[in-house]
């Protein structure tokens, strides 16, 4: 089914690729998404950015995407056929794309290759990303503030490092406010479905957490916080239409001001493989304007957003491990290398990490 | 008690678009065709209810959408297969696959703006009677329509003499049709009912589980709905208890895991497919009922000689 799926996408890029192939002096950019662009989620805000590009690059470039494209083998033949179609410059968005990625890379030497949220580089691959976590040890403190349970519930995707990261940077953050807070975790098991994500908002709910944090893509559990007059945060982009009197604030992500240096860089020739990690500093991480709060709390997160863009880690010790064991000592900053290979809880997550 | 409530008000929201979807799906392959285009079909249905009820405010208006942009959907995969004697699995995965696009290019304009929920049932005096009373009587209009749904195809199918008729087309189409029965003009109704039932078992999703539009919103509940027709052996009353088996493990393994009870969460997520499947291999175990709940034509093209 999936495969079918892919398979006419490909083919249907590939005839609007075709279509546009007499430009030959524009520069092809092209991006691959997991997700579809209308999910008002983590593949819209990518396709903010691409959009973007089109806009501050003019004619020099065109771009092209494709969307829905499943983690894992079927990707390889998305960016095989996006490097055939002559992109020269391909973005794959998501995690899962990272061996695909790879692979392809190394076939097309020629093609300049970037992966989002991935560790594997290669001498045509670079990787970028964004501190997520910094927002995340935002979202923590005002969830500990805001709380009167002192429970928050916390719909995640799948286990990788860049979501165990962002559980335990709002556990930081929940914890230097009250260090009893506890989260309940449910993991979905995908990325995009919103009613599944809206059922274990209601599920959280009903076991008493009266926050809800997502690390996935849908409006769905806000829109739940709303309607039980709960509150919650916002993942991607700013969903405060949809929960107006619930929406804390927004983690959001602007990938536009990257994409354009990096399309930049491709045209000048300069283009080389990077890792970049861009945060709260860099504007690549937002944080929605601050909403259904008091006054001294939104003070507060602001005071820790300038913090952290002033260059303060929000892993830094000391910490501890879920079982108790050091991790981080006093002062000390953890490593890009550590968080982005994140396996591990801090002390005080109150559940069992799916491995 | 009132987490109880609350659960139970849930798993009845999960399972009412599989139950809708799949009595609709029944009562198109008990006449002898099989449409896999249910989730095509299903996310029209959104689309077009979350459109109406945009532009018109009213989410009532919207569900009438939801069920006629099922319904002429559907029409595409009844002119190709029944008319054109296409092969109908080919067809179904295709009124899918344009579906899932179709929809999404409909819908761009609708990303990003909040929809308005179909109000709850509320009566007063009944509604806010303790414990029964939201059950009962605070629902969505939409679980009333598809347990009230259930109980007419049951009746229709098994009861009335059309209803027979169409089964009889279902098992045989060519002695249905040398009795001098409209093979065709039955399976066409059937299929636009089958379309009618997707579109609003979608319309459910955008206007009650999620007021929302985003695309791929489904995310294979169509495939869930096909297969258990399948798997209750195309008996209506065994849809409606799987479709209440899938949605109460489906909810549950939430309330495990926010629970904290140590099981991996891979495997708590596949248990709503384990259970169903299991449950109702169960009650199907009669090999001899199975076999003659079967559509023996199903599937099959028909092409009237004469």
């Amino acid at each position: 089914m999936k495969k079918l799926l892919i398979a006419l996408m490909t083919t249907t890029a590939a005839v609007s690729l075709a279509a546009s192939a007499e430009a030959a002096d524009k520069l092809k950019a092209c991006w691959v998404y997991t997700g579809p662009i209308g999910d008002f989620g983590y593949s819209y805000q990518h396709d903010q950015g691409r959009l973007e590009v089109e806009k501050a690059l003019g004619d020099k470039v065109e771009t092209a995407y494709l969307e829905n494209v499943s983690e894992g083998p079927d990707a390889d033949r998305a960016f095989e056929r996006l490097a055939r179609e002559g992109c020269k410059i391909i973005f794959g968005t998501s995690f899962g794309f990272m061996d695909p990625e790879v692979k392809v890379a190394k076939k097309f030497p020629k093609v300049m290759f970037e992966h989002a949220t991935g560790y594997k580089t290669g001498d045509n691959l670079g990787i970028y990303n964004a501190r997520f976590y910094e927002g995340r040890y935002v979202l923590g403190q005002i969830a500990a503030k805001e709380s009167k349970a002192g429970v928050a519930g916390y719909i995640v995707s799948f286990p990788i490092p860049e979501v165990v990261m962002g559980i335990n940077s709002f556990m930081l953050g929940a914890q230097s406010i009250n260090p009893n807070f506890k989260a309940k975790i449910v993991w979905v098991n995908s990325w995009f479905d919103p009613g599944k994500e809206a059922d274990a908002a209601k599920a959280l709910f009903d076991q008493g957490a009266d926050i809800v944090v997502q690390h996935t893509d849908s409006t769905a559990a806000l829109q739940v916080a709303e309607e039980r007059k709960l509150h919650g945060f916002g993942q991607s982009s700013d969903m405060i239409k949809f929960a107006p009197n619930a929406q804390l604030t927004s983690l959001t992500d602007e990938w536009g001001p990257y994409y354009i240096s990096r399309v930049q860089a491709a045209l000048d020739g300069t283009w080389k493989p990077d890792n970049v990690w861009l945060g709260i500093k860099d504007g690549a991480v937002k944080l929605a304007p601050f909403t259904n709060m008091p006054d001294d709390v939104k003070a507060m997160a602001e005071a820790t957003e300038k913090k952290i863009a002033g260059g303060w880690n929000p892993f830094t010790g000391p910490v501890a491990k879920q079982d108790g064991t050091p991790w981080l000592k006093d002062g000390e900053v953890a490593d890009d290398g550590t968080l982005l290979g994140m396996n591990f809880y801090v002390k005080g997550v109150d559940d069992k990490l799916p491995q | 008690m009132d987490i109880t409530i609350n659960i139970l008000l849930t798993i009845a929201t999960a399972a009412t678009p599989l139950l809708i979807a799949a009595i609709g799906e029944l009562v198109v392959e008990r006449s002898g065709v099989l449409n896999l285009g249910v989730e095509g079909m299903m996310i029209m249905g959104a689309v077009g209810g979350f459109g109406a009820s945009y532009l018109t405010g009213s989410p009532w208006i919207g569900l009438l959408a939801a069920i006629a942009m099922g319904a002429v959907f559907s029409l595409l995969f009844a002119v190709m297969t029944l008319s054109l004697a296409t092969n109908q699995v080919a067809t179904g995965l295709s009124l899918t696959l344009l579906g899932l696009g179709l929809s999404g290019m409909m819908g761009t304009s609708f990303v990003g703006q909040p929809g308005e929920r179909l109000p709850n049932l509320d009566i007063p005096g009944l509604t806010s009677i303790p414990v029964v009373g939201r059950l009962l009587f605070g629902q969505d209009p939409i679980f009333y329509i598809s347990i009230a749904l259930t109980a007419a195809v049951m009746w229709f199918l098994f009861k009335t003499r059309t209803g027979l008729t169409l089964r009889s087309i279902g098992d045989s189409h060519t002695s249905a049709h040398a009795l001098g029965i409209q093979v065709i003009r039955y399976r066409y109704l059937a299929v636009i009912f089958g379309g009618a039932c997707a579109g609003l078992a979608g319309g459910h999703l955008s206007l009650v589980y999620t007021p929302q539009w985003v695309e791929n919103m489904t995310a294979g509940r169509g495939w869930i709905a096909l297969a258990l027709v399948v798997f209750a052996s195309w008996r209506p009353w065994r849809v409606l208890a799987g479709a209440y088996i899938f949605g109460a493990v489906w909810i549950g393994q939430l309330h495990a895991q926010a629970f904290g009870i140590p099981v991996p969460s891979q495997f708590l997520s596949s248990l709503p497919y384990l259970a169903t499947v299991v449950v109702l291999v169960l009650i199907s175990r009669n090999k001899r009922l199975t076999m003659m709940n079967t559509p023996a034509s199903l599937g099959q093209p028909f092409v009237p000689d004469r």
